[in-house]
């Protein structure tokens, strides 16, 4: 989230889309109504009428898949309109970049695609430069090559007519959405969006996020109390287990995992720290040395040196362009590379796309260690359906955790509220903490290596692992500190504006990741976490103060927000570049002459205005402004509509591209698609309920859930039931082409067909909470049915749009 | 008389997760009844734990309240200070108590599986932690990859996966991250993915 | 002083129906959760259950311009002024508590049922197991300690809310009016008042399971006023339950022994 959960209060329109909260996340839903009390309207955008749909002012049914081109109708009303917050675009944006004269977009594709390897070659995908090396700029915005007319353009497809025809959404139901959501471009008005796997499960998924993210730019609601995007994510510390990048593509802090063609620290620090000339732009990033140099430090300790590159080399590489995600991790393992298997506090058996395929995989591993508080389908697919035991040669653990409230440590949530929580209880029998096991774990594995040795030994031996204590067991406040970071050594600190300086000794906490050093003197598990901890020692994660001085729910005192306890990020784009808030009503910060007022601003600067001191509002950004124009996107700098890569259509009605031309295809035996195919008519969505929690894996086991949502069912809408002469209540099974899911029929006047093309298209859906292991009655996983797909740029699988058919038994 | 939904468990002074309760006054000189007054004395006489929730993202506080004499948690409900729940719950909050030992799924035992085996059978956390130390290390080993096709410098091991977890603390996530760099593993993900 | 009394307003164009209070109430009165059915809907157990004194009800709803709405109604004990189940119950185990709420104390029920016939509510259930009847008794453990019920605690949205009877009536009444339409207040004017109100927005003959016009059967106050006296007379009160069992509503039959209810084991 830009933003966080009491913020949601603040809030003049609230568009829900792609989550279904009230049922996801109840208690944010609260705050949700807590704006609608105050008058604000709540929009509710989902193929299903649900019980969000049903608190909010109105529901508007889409058809899954369809978000770029709904919201892509969106932009197009705000130019058509003028809608938008012309200073902020101005200002705020690269709206006045001007893009390579050898950008362009056609049919379907933008300029460098290379069909063979399904990738872009982004070259053209760049700014002019002037002289001095900065973008050149065209304030007026009429250049036929500035991102604003370029944007413009690009979005001028998505008529209502077409998008109607795309979505199945009618053009009133459109322009009801539209004309209330691009109210709030006036500069005194909030809009918000809410978020969850609904935009993310799909091939298009962070181009629907990014969709969005430039309407929240045009309308000027990014930084600023009731705006910004919010995800509401899923897990409890799905926020924190991000932030520590458990994670392929990235170390702790969204640090960039080194690929083998940046041999040396010097090259992989070249490339990984950017550069602007412009002298306003803080370019954050800047900082990228130190936080990684630091990082180094925090694994290895005096091991890692000047000398040797603080053990760069110990680090693996990627192999460059491939990619290592679960789909893949489970592709490899099918082919038989993948022998030894981790699945910690998880159900991928029952959570990964086609698990017919996952669990087939799971039979060629050697061995797999499995760590929960229950045991689940992943850890027992060696007696799985249709498995023979005598027949599996895999050696399996299965180790006791302790629960969450069963052990100390920090947690985030999504809002990056850093929140401390207590041990309760002990755990029962032999459980112990995951984190534990995993110390425990690793330190056999290093007494091994000093033992014996082997292939780089060195990056095992030399781990700095010294975190259990003295009776053994894991010491949270240890690791809490090191991830906060150390002085290595005695360390004075010059503050300029202060004029102060002052004497860290070494071994004291940094209290904020400003101080962190690319020399070694350093060491911190994770920079954005740094200032968890006060120079004092005082655990700011631990804090309990109630304090509001704003009057907009901030909380700065209570636990620790990151980066530096901001609570809004961007804040500093709430105010004009003179520093005034552009919401006098809702003030969020406010530059006072010589500080700012309100939330921790993004960077003490002065504002823009200030030509000699001023930066612009979005420091982490290269060039100081936010990207209307996004080159970082794998599959072109403005999103585009595609079809799912199974859709109920035989062509994209918008190019001849069907499907996201930057995703990957899997090939193995078991990967079928089914397209636009006779044998699978309907639309089929997944979703979890408010009583179960993503796999079910922890709320199976629970009696009093499991008897509000005691099995496996099928939403279906009561004009297809009716034609397929379904009753309520009775046993039919849903088939895809991969796997077939019997289940209970749920008729329902909540799902109702879309007119799509000029034909009608049915949706259906259905949770994916339940799994053969218990209870035995309850049904199976959904993602028997679901195809190993995901979007071009996070392999975040498409759960959200594929085929199936609906047979009676 | 004045009920108000944030009247439970006021806390003060959290210290370590140690608080103490306030605002519990009698204001009725009514009829105990054991069977109906017996839960709320036992929460008066316990200690009070903070906890956050462990589902979605959202964070809401709860306080755990563990008899002194057992140690263990009898009664979990919605912390009322808390700035976000305000002491409400959803249907899994509010159930959170399910997950604790009071719940008879729970594992207690390392359980271990042997090749072609049929069932689970229960060992000890030596026999676990030397015996994955050793498939760890062979696997690791034998797969290992110090230089790719290219002849770049990779020291990469292709042949063990890592996935989980979101649904651990932030200093668990760390390790977890920390270790499998350190054991050179590429194929590392978790459920912020999916 | 008086003694103050207490209601529990619902306000059901508020509740997003995250069961919350459902399973609160089961966590805090330790009832346990029992097997059940996907039966084609999200409402379970399907009713009321001797295990369950708090249930959301789903209810898809049309009205008759096609406008569709999906009724959201936590179901459970009214706590009604004149309360049938009290007046029936020969052995004191349902009693009025200070608070003027409907108490029970488990010890004393003898399970002969007469308050699941005489309630207007369908609100008391039997369990044959334990042979005694279990209804919600608004958390007296916690209220009489000043302590909001546990339902009502863990309400995310402000659809539960509890406080001074005349306060909350009034509140209901200004959302109602605040509402407008068909939306009204349901509770205050019948069987003396119910402890437990609602805010609805539409009639309450478009509720599944809600009765329009609740009464004290006729039965139980031929009960209460002529042979309740009598019936103490007798030997035991547990004869005495199925005598006058079978003298006001006529002999047992096996639906109402409980053994029938839907969606549990």
């Amino acid at each position: 989230m830009t933003n966080h959960y009491c913020d949601l209060k603040n809030a003049d329109v609230i568009l829900i889309m792609g989550s279904n909260a009230a049922e996801h996340h109840p208690i944010a839903f609260k705050w949700i109504l807590r704006a609608k009390e105050k008058g604000a309207k709540i929009i509710h955008v989902d193929p299903r009428y649900t019980r969000t749909s049903a608190r909010c002012d109105f529901h508007v049914p889409l058809r899954s898949g369809t978000d770029i081109a709904f919201l892509g109708g969106m932009i197009n009303y705000i130019f058509e309109n003028d809608k938008y917050f012309k200073e902020y675009v101005v200002n705020y944006t690269n709206a006045s970049f001007i893009v390579d004269s050898g950008f362009h977009f056609k049919d379907g594709l933008f300029s460098g695609y290379d069909a063979k390897k399904r990738k872009y070659n982004k070259d053209t995908w760049t700014f002019d430069k002037d002289g001095r090396g900065i973008p050149r700029r065209d304030m007026s915005l009429s250049h036929p090559r500035s991102v604003f007319q370029l944007l413009k353009k690009h979005y001028s497809r998505y008529t209502l007519d077409k998008v109607s025809s795309i979505t199945g959404v009618s053009k009133e139901n459109l322009l009801k959405v539209y004309e209330i959501y691009a109210s709030t471009g006036a500069p005194d008005k909030a809009g918000t969006e809410c978020y969850a796997l609904g935009w993310t499960h799909h091939t298009v998924g962070s181009q629907n996020i990014r969709t969005m993210a430039i309407i929240q730019l045009l309308l000027g609601n990014m930084g600023i109390a009731g705006g910004g995007i919010n995800a509401l994510r899923g897990e409890p510390n799905v926020q924190g287990s991000t932030d520590h990048c458990i994670l392929y593509g990235n170390l702790p802090g969204y640090l960039k995992m080194p690929v083998a063609s940046l041999g040396s620290l010097d090259k992989y620090l070249k490339k990984c720290t950017p550069v602007s000339n412009d002298p306003q732009s803080a370019n954050y990033y800047s900082n990228y040395p130190n936080f990684f140099v630091s990082f180094l430090k925090s694994l290895w300790g005096d091991k890692a040196n000047n000398a040797n590159n603080f053990g760069y080399d110990w680090l693996p590489k990627l192999e460059d362009g491939k990619a290592y995600s679960t789909m893949h991790l489970f592709d490899a393992m099918y082919a038989g590379s993948v022998k030894g298997f981790f699945a910690i506090g998880a159900d991928p058996a029952v959570s990964t796309p086609n698990s017919n395929k996952v669990r087939k995989a799971l039979e060629n591993l050697d061995w797999l260690v499995g760590e929960n508080i229950f045991n689940n389908e992943t850890y027992e697919f060696w007696r799985g359906p249709g498995v023979d035991p005598a027949k599996i040669k895999t050696e399996c653990f299965l180790l006791p955790a302790s629960a969450s409230m069963e052990k100390e440590g920090s947690q985030s949530n999504s809002g990056r509220w850093v929140q401390w929580k207590y041990k309760a209880a002990q755990a029962p029998g032999d459980a112990i903490p995951v984190g534990e096991i995993e110390i425990k774990i690793l330190a056999a594995v290093k007494k091994l290596y000093e033992k014996e040795g082997g292939p780089n030994a060195e990056a095992i031996v030399n781990m700095k692992w010294d975190y259990l204590d003295g009776k053994g067991s894991m010491d949270v406040l240890k690791l809490a500190h090191h991830i906060n970071g150390r002085f290595t050594q005695d360390t004075v600190i010059e503050d300029k504006a202060k004029k102060t300086s002052t004497l860290f000794k070494k071994g004291s906490l940094v209290p904020t990741f400003g101080m962190l050093k690319a020399d070694g003197s350093t060491a911190c598990g994770n920079w954005i976490m740094s200032g968890s901890f006060g120079a004092d020692g005082e655990n700011k994660m631990m804090r309990r103060g109630k304090e509001d001085p704003t009057g907009l729910g901030l909380f700065p005192d209570w636990s620790f927000a990151w980066p530096v306890n901001r609570r809004i990020i961007y804040n500093r784009a709430s105010c004009d570049v003179y520093g005034k808030p552009y919401n006098p009503n809702r003030k969020l910060l406010e530059w006072t002459g010589d500080k700012w007022v309100g939330d921790v601003p993004d960077g003490p600067w002065p504002p823009m205005a200030d030509k000699a001191k001023g930066k612009y509002p979005f420091i982490m950004k290269q060039d100081g402004v936010a990207s209307l124009f996004g080159p970082a996107m794998a599959e072109g700098p403005f999103p585009e509509h595609y079809e799912p890569l199974e859709s109920p259509l035989e062509k994209n009605p918008m190019s001849s591209q069907r499907n996201n031309p930057a995703i990957e295809i899997f090939k193995s035996d078991m990967d079928k698609v089914a397209s636009a195919s006779k044998d699978f008519p309907y639309v089929c969505t997944t979703y979890s309920c408010t009583e179960h929690w993503c796999t079910g894996a922890l709320t199976r086991w629970q009696a009093w859930l499991l008897e509000a949502m005691p099995e496996l069912y099928v939403e279906i809408g009561d004009e297809l039931a009716k034609e397929l002469k379904i009753k309520n209540g009775e046993r039919i099974k849903v088939t895809s082409i991969r796997g077939e899911a019997p289940c209970v029929a749920m008729v329902t006047k909540r799902f109702k067909p879309f007119q799509v093309e000029g034909k009608t298209v049915h949706q259906v859906g259905m949770p994916f909470n339940y799994g053969w292991l218990f209870p035995k009655d309850g049904g199976d996983s959904t993602n028997v049915l679901t195809p190993t797909v995901g979007c071009a740029n996070t392999f975040c699988p498409e759960y959200k749009a594929f085929m199936v058919n609906v047979e009676k038994l | 008389m004045q009920i108000t939904r944030r009247g439970f468990l006021t806390l003060s002074g959290a210290v370590g997760g140690g608080v103490a309760l306030s605002g519990l006054v009698n204001l009725m000189p009514t009829r105990a009844y054991a069977d109906e007054l017996g839960k709320m004395n036992r929460i008066k006489a316990a200690k009070q734990v903070i906890t956050t929730c462990c589902y979605c993202s959202v964070g809401c506080g709860l306080i755990c309240s563990v008899d002194k004499a057992t140690g263990k948690i009898f009664n979990i409900e919605g912390d009322a200070d808390h700035p976000i729940n305000e002491g409400s719950l959803c249907a899994k909050g509010a159930g959170l108590f399910d997950l604790t030992e009071a719940n008879k799924h729970r594992l207690t035992k390392v359980l271990y599986r042997k090749p072609y085996g049929t069932e689970w059978e229960e060992k000890d956390w030596d026999f676990a932690l030397s015996r994955i130390a050793r498939l760890v290390k062979d696997t690791r080993d034998k797969g290992f990859v110090k230089r790719n096709a290219k002849g770049e410098l990779v020291n990469r091991c292709e042949t063990i996966g890592h996935y989980g977890s979101s649904n651990v603390d932030n200093e668990e996530c760390w390790i977890m991250s920390a270790k499998s760099r350190a054991l050179g593993l590429v194929y590392i993900d978790h459920q912020a993915r999916v | 002083m008086t003694t103050p009394q207490l209601v529990k307003l619902i306000d059901t164009t508020l509740c997003t129906a995250c069961r919350g209070c459902q399973v609160a109430c089961k966590q805090w009165n330790e009832m346990p959760g029992l097997r059940t059915k996907q039966w084609g809907s999200y409402q379970n157990p399907p009713d009321l259950q001797w295990n369950t004194w708090t249930l959301i009800r789903f209810q898809e709803y049309e009205d008759q311009s096609g406008n569709f709405d999906w009724i959201f109604r936590k179901d459970g004990c009214m706590h009604c002024t004149d309360a049938a189940c009290v007046k029936v119950c020969p052995s004191g185990s349902l009693y009025y508590t200070p608070l003027k709420t409907v108490g029970i104390h488990h010890e004393k029920c003898i399970g002969c049922k007469e308050c699941v016939a005489a309630c207007p509510f369908h609100i008391p259930k039997y369990d044959a197991k334990t042979d005694k009847v279990y209804k919600c008794d608004l958390c007296y453990s916690r209220i009489r300690e000043s302590q909001a019920p546990a339902c009502v605690k863990s309400c995310p949205t402000g659809a539960l809310t509890i406080g001074d009877k005349d306060a909350m009536i009034k509140k209901a009444y200004a959302r109602v009016k605040e509402l407008g339409g068909d939306a009204n207040v349901y509770g205050d004017k019948f069987v003396g008042g119910t402890h437990v109100i609602y805010v609805l927005k539409y009639k309450p003959e478009v509720y599944e399971s809600l009765p329009v016009d609740p009464k004290v059967p006729l039965s139980v106050m031929v009960w209460k006023d002529l042979l309740k006296p009598l019936s103490l007379l007798a030997a035991g009160a547990a004869a005495a339950g199925a005598f006058i069992h079978y003298i006001t509503h006529g002999p047992k039959t096996p639906h109402e022994d409980g053994q029938e209810q839907k969606g549990g084991e």
